[in-house]
């Protein structure tokens, strides 16, 4: 098959992932958000593994897996102290960094 | 030991003395801080005696020794070491100076008690020594500056050593100033020698000064000049002598010590040290004498009409300073340092008399308050009246031989030097007025209160008030305040008056002119090789000096005798005939004013003028569009801040997505 369908499927899973992010105002979509950007990524390294024959993308795969693991427990913490002070759940307005 | 050790030793006793009382005067009861720092310089001049001793056990050309304890600076074509040089000059400056102070420390001892900076006034007066010591003995010229800086040290220190008193303090200020115009000067001069000659240390400048400059070259003469400027500053000599009136402030020790042993000896020294420099440059002496006999008229003209008793001995010291530098200026060295160390021993006694006499009238220093003390003080009027015959060159003692004797050799030279005796002859005159004006007016006439109170045994009560100012007296900062010691109460101060009082009458026996030559063949060794040296003053000379200087004397006496004592109506009839010259020397020939309007005010207008001007101006203005040019700036960048998530990630989005489509471009 060619591997030109998996990029479009990766880059299409990318594009939904950013559309919610950049869209979305509820941090956990967000979060569920990145999650569907990063997996796009992995997609398109397992397809070019697959292309080339070498197990390299896949172990950047993994690495990402990795990476995408430990963001979600510090964003995940972050939410979780966030319903415990009561904050509104919308990043817009959390905006005190504002100059 | 040789004579260098003991030179050595001479440094070390005060340095350390300065040292143990400034370290350890938490744990220095009641007076042991001044029996340390008297028997410090007492042990200086115990190895200045013993250095005399072993210089003269050398042959008479060999009587320069030097040593030196490590290399000071090295570096390219400079070579100065931290070495001494033991002379008969050093040896005979180092036996006046630490001689002189250690009465003076003695006195000091009782003087000062009831001070609360009794220690801090010890550890000073030890290091004023010691610096001056060091400046005395110093083999280069480096440490010859370095001494000459730290005695303008010293000198400030005791000056306002009363800090509280606001005369005090500007009056410390003042010296240290003018003092560093001289510093200046003298390093400059120093660095001129350094060029031309390729050393600094004094023999090695002596033996090549005559191949590196022609006689009277218009380099030497300015490099004289410049050790003059360095002179006249520390011996307060035309037009640099307005901090040495203004430096009565200090303790009257302290006016005893700078006036006798220490400090306004330094420019006479330094221009005997140097004479090797000054007959190179004939022009530059005789600019000097000019100057000596210029200082010695007008201080003496000065000294009659100020009311102040010790502003009067301080322009009598300016004064006799004028004549010894009159004295090594026209190449008679040791006449001048004979009048040096006879100075010394009369002007120490008169500051310990006047310290008496101030402290009986509870502080006040002015003559027209003060008359008939002479029952109520009778040892302190014997001392006096000693000095005062001393001073104004009574016939027999110390100051009628040593005076006599610059003035019979300004004879003897003739030609322009003519003009030299008869202004010195003028002045010597003027001086035995003053020295008994200040005599009648203090111990004769009807006794004053205070004078009255003493007679009966105890002391005038009186508020110590600031003698310049009038205002009250801050008594915590240690002034001595209504606990004056009276000399000749306290054998302590007693003695050492009574010692000088005996050096002032018989210090001149050793060199009677055309009779004894003591301080002339001691100190031969160090001025050998002047061409003067072997100028004799003819016997005719003399005697016609002596006699004439002995008559001048009496008719001063006398005059002063008429016009303060028989009919004191005349002086106040004078000075109403002379309104313009009474005010004119009252004023003291308007230096102060002079220097205020030609120094002191256009360098306030300047300071003014950067702070409201270019301050304000040039520098706020820098400071101020630097911060504007940032707050501009920073007001852009903040746009971008909005503190929304989703913005952040859509830049990053436009960011990335703008790399990537460059990268595109250029690779297809």
């Amino acid at each position: 098959m060619d591997i030109g369908w998996y990029l479009v499927l990766s880059a299409f899973i990318f594009c939904i992932g950013l559309t919610g992010v950049l869209t979305r105002r509820s941090p956990l979509v967000i979060l569920i958000c990145l999650e569907l950007m990063l997996n796009g990524g992995n997609l398109a390294l397992a397809a070019f593994a697959r292309m080339t024959g070498t197990a390299d993308g896949q172990v950047f795969a993994l690495i990402v897996m990795i990476v995408a693991a430990c963001e979600v427990v510090i964003g995940l913490g972050l939410i979780v102290a966030m319903f415990r002070n009561r904050l509104p759940m919308d990043v817009d307005e959390m905006s005190e960094l504002r100059g | 030991m040789s004579a260098t050790t003991y030179g050595w030793l001479v440094l070390a006793f005060p340095l350390a003395g300065s040292i143990v009382i400034a370290l350890g005067w938490r744990s220095l009861p009641g007076r042991t801080a001044g029996l340390i720092g008297s028997a410090a310089i007492g042990l200086a001049f115990v190895n200045a005696v013993a250095a005399l001793i072993q210089l003269q056990g050398e042959s008479a050309d060999h009587r320069a020794l030097t040593s030196s304890l490590w290399d000071y600076a090295v570096t390219s074509g400079v070579d100065v070491k931290l070495g001494i040089l033991v002379d008969p000059l050093a040896v005979f400056m180092a036996l006046v100076v630490s001689g002189v102070s250690f009465l003076i420390h003695v006195y000091s001892v009782a003087y000062m008690d009831s001070d609360r900076g009794y220690r801090r006034y010890f550890s000073y007066l030890n290091f004023f020594v010691f610096s001056m010591l060091l400046l005395v003995l110093a083999g280069n010229l480096v440490i010859l500056i370095v001494g000459w800086a730290f005695v303008g040290f010293a000198s400030y220190a005791l000056i306002s050593f009363w800090y509280r008193r606001r005369t005090a303090t500007y009056a410390g200020i003042k010296a240290f100033v003018i003092n560093v115009v001289g510093d200046v000067a003298l390093v400059i001069a120093a660095i001129l020698i350094q060029r031309e000659t390729g050393a600094l240390d004094f023999v090695g400048v002596f033996k090549r000064a005559p191949e590196a400059f022609t006689q009277n070259e218009w380099l030497i003469v300015a490099i004289c000049l410049l050790i003059l400027v360095g002179a006249f500053a520390k011996s307060a000599q035309l037009p640099l002598h307005t901090w040495l009136p203004d430096a009565m402030e200090g303790p009257t020790p302290v006016s005893a010590l700078i006036h006798a042993a220490t400090m306004v000896t330094a420019g006479v020294y330094l221009i005997a040290r140097t004479h090797p420099l000054f007959e190179l440059a004939p022009t530059a002496a005789d600019i000097s004498a000019a100057i000596g006999v210029l200082t010695f008229l007008f201080a003496a003209s000065v000294a009659l009409v100020v009311t102040d008793l010790k502003r009067i001995i301080a322009y009598s010291t300016i004064s006799q300073i004028g004549y010894m530098i009159v004295g090594v200026s026209i190449a008679a060295y040791s006449a001048g340092l004979f009048h040096l160390m006879t100075h010394a021993f009369f002007k120490a006694l008169m500051f310990m008399a006047a310290g008496s006499v101030i402290a009986a009238m509870g502080g006040n220093q002015d003559i027209d308050r003060m008359s008939g003390l002479r029952r109520a003080l009778p040892v302190t009027f014997a001392g006096f009246l000693v000095a005062a015959l001393a001073l104004g060159a009574f016939p027999g003692f110390s100051g009628y031989f040593s005076k006599d004797e610059i003035l019979a050799f300004a004879a003897e030279r003739g030609g322009g030097y003519l003009w030299i005796y008869i202004a010195g002859t003028v002045g010597a005159f003027v001086t035995a007025m003053y020295a008994f004006r200040m005599l009648f007016r203090v111990f004769g006439g009807p006794a004053s209160p205070e004078a009255r109170e003493l007679e009966q045994g105890h002391l005038h009560h009186g508020e110590p008030v600031n003698p310049m100012t009038g205002e009250p007296e801050d008594t915590d900062v240690g002034y001595p305040g209504p606990e004056h010691h009276i000399a000749e109460r306290e054998r302590s101060m007693a003695v050492p008056m009574v010692l000088l009082a005996v050096l002032s009458v018989i210090g001149g026996v050793i060199q009677i002119p055309g009779v004894t030559h003591v301080i002339e063949n001691f100190l031969e060794p160090t001025f050998a090789d002047s061409p003067f040296v072997d100028l004799d003053v003819s016997g005719g000379t003399e005697a016609l000096v002596l006699i004439v200087g002995a008559w001048t004397s009496l008719i001063g006496i006398g005059v002063a005798w008429v016009l303060w004592l028989e009919r004191p109506g005349i002086t106040v009839d004078l000075a109403r005939r002379l309104p313009r010259l009474h005010t004119f020397l009252q004023h003291k020939w308007y230096f102060d004013e002079l220097y205020d309007f030609a120094i002191v005010r256009p360098l306030r207008a300047l300071g003014r003028a950067c702070s409201t001007g270019f301050e304000r101006v040039v520098i706020q203005g820098m400071v101020g569009s630097t911060a504007a040019a940032v707050r501009v700036g920073n007001s852009l960048v903040r746009v971008a801040q909005t503190g929304l998530l989703r913005y952040y990630a859509l830049l990053l989005l436009v960011g990335v997505g703008g790399l990537a489509l460059y990268f595109l471009v250029v690779s297809s």
